[in-house]
């Protein structure tokens, strides 16, 4: 696990939120259910977390997510702040085990990417965001559940598309261990 | 771009002479105990006091009032998603029902419903000031010197620091890297089906996540160039620390929201129950 807040984790921390908050511009409308849209900014993070482990996923997350609402709407709906943590959190969490950085994002580590983005989404936008909505705006259950639950297939979709994308991407620049061969 | 998101603007007031931590914790104060609170009562003394800071602040149209209009329309779908979600929420909390109208089939209006969602649009107008006032009067800089001061890490209050000075460059590559792909001739606009929205966002999205990439690679290598992390602490340019002024808020701040809270609850809910 990938638990170091170094120099590197504080830049990335950094600019990772700077990067959601601008990504909050893209929203691709689902349509039919209010106020819930396709967000790339959650592939984002998904794929930040995955590189940069839980803590980086965690302060992205949150911080993004608040301070993307204020800037953007000029209020923060806390409810759904906490579950982009907590999502950060859960894929950070398996940060090691995916290999990006060792340029290894393939097969096993890929479908282990998405079991994992695919359990946090369930955990945060089905669970913790109705949840949270009930418990602090006292809001119907049947519209926060039902809301929940488009975001959560929309997280899901976005970043099994974009975030797998992104990983892959990011694998094949970066240097692979043991790349580096001895000559004869 | 200027027009679209809420930025900080220096200005003369006694608001903008706080240190930034004052007005985060106003702020977190703030929106916990419009949160927390459904009590009619203490949200309208709540709005009626953040509209008189927001005053306070010199806070003009110019600057918030596209951010707002889109609350406005966020607000009135969320409400009326209420409605057709569970168009007898109000009666479930207040334990009444009083028809004043009808709608179609099964859909009736009530005066309990109505009222509930009232609370709701009070809920969130009383938070939409003290945002504004917290983005528009905080200098970022400032800020993260003054986290740092009232003793959260400076590794964090750096990150934060980071974001803040990141997010007009980011928003500036964003439009950059759109305006050239549109000009190869992706479409983004609603004309476009959504799997091809969701292909098209690609080529904007890899660029600026690759060269965001590239930047954090740089800016940290600077950093530990210059030693970044190596002492306990740092010095900070722009810092304040807190003074009278930032005590007498924090203070009032701390007692109002207890005492809100105290009044919102002394009914046994958190709900304030004009029907019975």
């Amino acid at each position: 696990m990938k638990f170091k807040f170094g120099i590197k984790e504080v830049v990335a921390a950094g600019i990772g939120t700077a990067l959601f908050v601008a990504l909050t511009e893209i929203q691709i409308p689902l349509g039919f259910i209010p106020n819930t849209a396709l967000q790339p900014r959650a592939a984002l993070l998904a794929f930040l977390s995955a590189v940069f482990g839980p803590i980086v996923g965690c302060i992205v997350g949150l911080a993004g997510h608040a301070l993307g609402d204020a800037l953007f709407y000029g209020s923060v709906w806390w409810s759904w702040v906490f579950p982009d943590a907590l999502f950060g959190i859960g894929v950070g969490l398996f940060a090691s085990k995916f290999a990006i950085t060792e340029g290894d994002f393939t097969g096993k580590n890929l479908i282990m990417f998405n079991v994992v983005q695919a359990v946090s989404n369930a955990i945060a936008w089905i669970v913790l965001a109705p949840v949270l909505d009930i418990l602090i705006y006292a809001e119907p259950a049947n519209k926060v559940f039902a809301q929940g639950f488009f975001a959560f297939l929309g997280n899901f979709i976005i970043t099994l598309i974009l975030g797998t994308l992104l990983g892959v991407g990011y694998s094949k620049i970066g240097a692979k261990t043991g790349s580096l061969k001895k000559e004869d | 771009m200027a027009g679209r998101v809420l930025s900080y603007e220096k200005k003369d007031t006694w608001i903008h002479e706080l240190s930034g931590v004052t007005k985060l914790i106003f702020f977190l104060a703030w929106s916990i105990t419009s949160m927390i609170s459904y009590d009619t009562r203490v949200l309208v003394v709540m709005l009626i006091l953040s509209i008189a800071i927001l005053r306070a602040s010199k806070t003009e149209w110019r600057q918030v009032g596209t951010v707002f209009k889109f609350i406005l329309l966020f607000l009135v779908i969320n409400v009326i998603a209420i409605f057709f979600f569970s168009p007898y929420q109000g009666c479930e909390i207040y334990g009444s029902k009083t028809v004043i109208g009808h709608l179609f089939g099964n859909y009736y209006f009530t005066k309990e419903q109505l009222f509930y969602e009232a609370n709701i649009i009070l809920k969130y107008m009383t938070v939409v000031p003290s945002v504004f006032m917290f983005i528009v009067s905080t200098d970022p800089s400032e800020f993260a010197a003054s986290l740092n001061r009232v003793g959260i890490s400076y590794y964090v209050a750096y990150s934060i620091a980071i974001a803040l000075r990141y997010i007009p460059d980011i928003q500036d590559d964003y439009v950059k890297i759109k305006n050239a792909e549109a000009a190869r001739g992706i479409e983004l606009s609603k004309k476009a089906g959504l799997l091809s929205r969701i292909k098209n966002t690609t080529p904007i999205l890899f660029p600026l996540v690759f060269t965001s990439m590239n930047r954090i690679d740089v800016v940290s290598s600077a950093m530990e160039l210059r030693g970044f992390g190596k002492n306990k602490k740092r010095t900070w340019y722009r810092g304040k620390s807190l003074r009278a002024a930032d005590y007498a808020v924090i203070a009032f701040a701390v007692i109002f929201c207890t005492a809100a809270l105290i009044i919102t609850f002394r009914g046994g809910s958190r709900f304030y129950n004009p029907f019975r």
